[in-house]
């Protein structure tokens, strides 16, 4: 092409480029938005969606997996050992509760939503809920208290396992005075006062939990 | 209109200053109107939804923004030139303002009835330069100095075909009054100086396309006069922040931001007046008294707002060499063929 073709042709291309575009634009100012109006209209979330996390307490047995699975540690559960004669109940998949779960906080802004933590849950009473408005003013607000243990409920239960405990200690210490007993008595000697006195300091308080689990 | 008000009030300085206010009673109404045109056409061609809380669809925003703005602190950078930073603002929309004398609103209001009309608006909107380079080097921000200067260098530039372009109307019309250069178009569309003007048909028909050409000329050198996009190298966001207003925050911005828009109706203004008729109602006599004339003017006026904001979303930003290749190796040679060609077409 020649320096004047060229010449013209580049007005020409700017021209029609630009009636081009502005047709393009045109016709966008009448095809619908596509904008969401965010608070009023809300999307649908996908089916697996991962946001906030909820518990449901009454199906908890306290087990830790979910505590232990977090990569991020913010799930924090405390257990307090069930006695023999109490029932706590059975879980909605028919799981014996054992444990009283005293504190099962979730500090929800170290999560990472990466849902981890629902997938070990025996009970699947931990899930991931499709609640993501749950921003606060204060960080605090965002550690969520899921047990509903009282401190009395809490202190009971404490109490409670004290005595069990204690009355086991004291049961074992008593069949173990027995066992010495009847082991002194086949050499037909007495002195059963030392051992009875000892033997309850030994078992610490959590060692039968410990053995038992 | 100055006569009618005299008539009322006698002679005395009063006259004056609501003939010289009214054109601000139709400014700042029209800037409201624009602000939120051009929000809600940007979104609309990016298929968004823009403003939709304040008001029905968000009518209000602009009003909204206005108050925010008069309540913002009015910051003043530490080494600045504070003389010069304060004033540069309102240098600019005196300078566009002053504009409007010349702009016949309708057969019954011109601002100032001069026969020097389109030479005074040319000298007059020159102004605006020297307020941009002013905001700039008051700022001492490189970015604003760097944006002022390329304005200036834009806007000498542009100077150029926009006042040959009105050399073309004042050709046909014989007249540098726009008050008559509307008068001369009167009559209907086809009297309109982009279709030949009201000439014997062989010379309207030889002279449209000339007319055409300059008044497509005249249009986009008006936008670059303005500093609008695709010519908007003086506030070129990605490159230099904001421009020249960088600094300002406020009501100082917002007399910036107020002056952007009274520029870009007076070039659609003159635009109007020169090749579409001004006041003059499309449908001949018919719709066409005083306040018919305001209408229409608006109306069109209004269009090429509409036009600029729509090719303002649309095209990208030139390159600084192709700006003033632009202007100086397309628009002017183009000018020159036109005024010659039309100057040949008259005297035959």
């Amino acid at each position: 092409m020649s320096e004047v073709k060229i010449y013209f042709n580049n007005i020409w291309l700017a021209f029609y480029t630009a009636a081009v575009g502005m047709r393009r634009t045109f016709l966008h100012l009448f095809t619908p938005a596509v904008t969401i109006q965010y608070p009023d209209v809300k999307l649908k979330l996908p089916e697996r969606a991962r946001n906030r996390l909820y518990v449901n307490i009454d199906d908890c047995i306290g087990c830790d997996q979910c505590s232990m699975a977090c990569p991020v540690d913010c799930i924090t559960i405390q257990t307090i050992k069930g006695t023999p004669d109490q029932d706590l109940g059975t879980t909605s998949t028919g799981q014996k509760k054992r444990l009283h779960v005293p504190l099962f906080d979730i500090d929800i802004a170290k999560c990472c939503y990466c849902g981890l933590c629902v997938y070990p849950c025996p009970t699947e009473c931990i899930v991931m809920t499709d609640v993501y408005e749950f921003s606060e003013y204060d960080r605090s607000n965002l550690i969520y208290r899921y047990s509903i243990m009282t401190p009395q409920d809490i202190e009971q239960a404490k109490e409670k396992l004290k005595k069990s405990e204690e009355e086991a200690a004291a049961k074992k210490a008593a069949a173990a005075t027995a066992a010495a007993a009847a082991k002194l008595a086949a050499p037909a000697t007495s002195a059963p006062a030392a051992p009875a006195k000892t033997e309850p300091i030994n078992p610490s308080p959590d060692a039968p939990g410990q053995a038992k689990s | 209109m100055i006569e009618l008000l005299k008539s009322f009030l006698g002679d005395s300085l009063f006259v004056y200053l609501i003939a010289a206010a009214l054109p601000m009673l139709f400014i700042l109404p029209y800037a409201l109107v624009a602000v939120l045109l051009e929000m809600k056409m940007a979104a609309h061609i990016q298929d968004r939804l823009a403003y939709m809380y304040t008001g029905w669809h968000g009518v209000l925003q602009p009003v909204a923004d206005i108050l925010k703005l008069l309540q913002k602190e009015n910051t003043v950078p530490h080494v600045a030139d504070k003389f010069l930073f304060a004033l540069a603002p309102y240098l600019i929309f005196i300078g566009t303002y002053a504009g409007f004398a010349a702009i016949p609103f309708s057969s019954a209001y011109i601002g100032s009835n001069i026969d020097l009309g389109v030479f005074y608006i040319v000298a007059v909107s020159s102004l605006v330069v020297i307020g941009i380079i002013m905001a700039g080097w008051a700022s001492n921000n490189k970015w604003s100095l760097f944006g002022a200067m390329r304005s200036a260098a834009q806007i000498v530039s542009y100077e150029v075909p926009t006042a040959l372009a009105l050399v073309v109307a004042v050709m046909i019309t014989g007249s540098l009054n726009l008050q008559d250069i509307a008068k001369f178009q009167a009559g209907g569309i086809q009297n309109w100086l982009v279709f030949g003007g009201p000439l014997p048909l062989l010379q309207k028909i030889l002279i449209m396309p000339f007319t055409f050409i300059t008044f497509i000329i005249l249009f986009l050198a008006g936008i670059a006069e303005v500093n609008r996009t695709p010519f908007d190298l003086a506030e070129a966001e990605s490159e230099l922040v904001q421009g020249y207003n960088t600094e300002y925050s406020g009501m100082k911005f917002a007399i910036f931001y107020l002056a952007e828009y009274a520029n870009m109706f007076l070039v659609s203004a003159i635009v109007v007046t020169l090749f579409l008729g001004g006041w003059a109602s499309p449908f001949g006599n018919a719709l066409s008294g005083p306040l018919w004339g305001f209408f229409w003017f608006v109306a069109k006026g209004m269009f090429f707002i509409f036009v600029q904001i729509w090719i303002r979303w649309t095209l990208p930003r030139l390159r600084v060499d192709q700006l003033m290749y632009t202007s100086w190796k397309v628009m002017t040679p183009f000018l020159f063929v036109c005024i010659f060609a039309i100057g040949l077409i008259l005297v035959l």
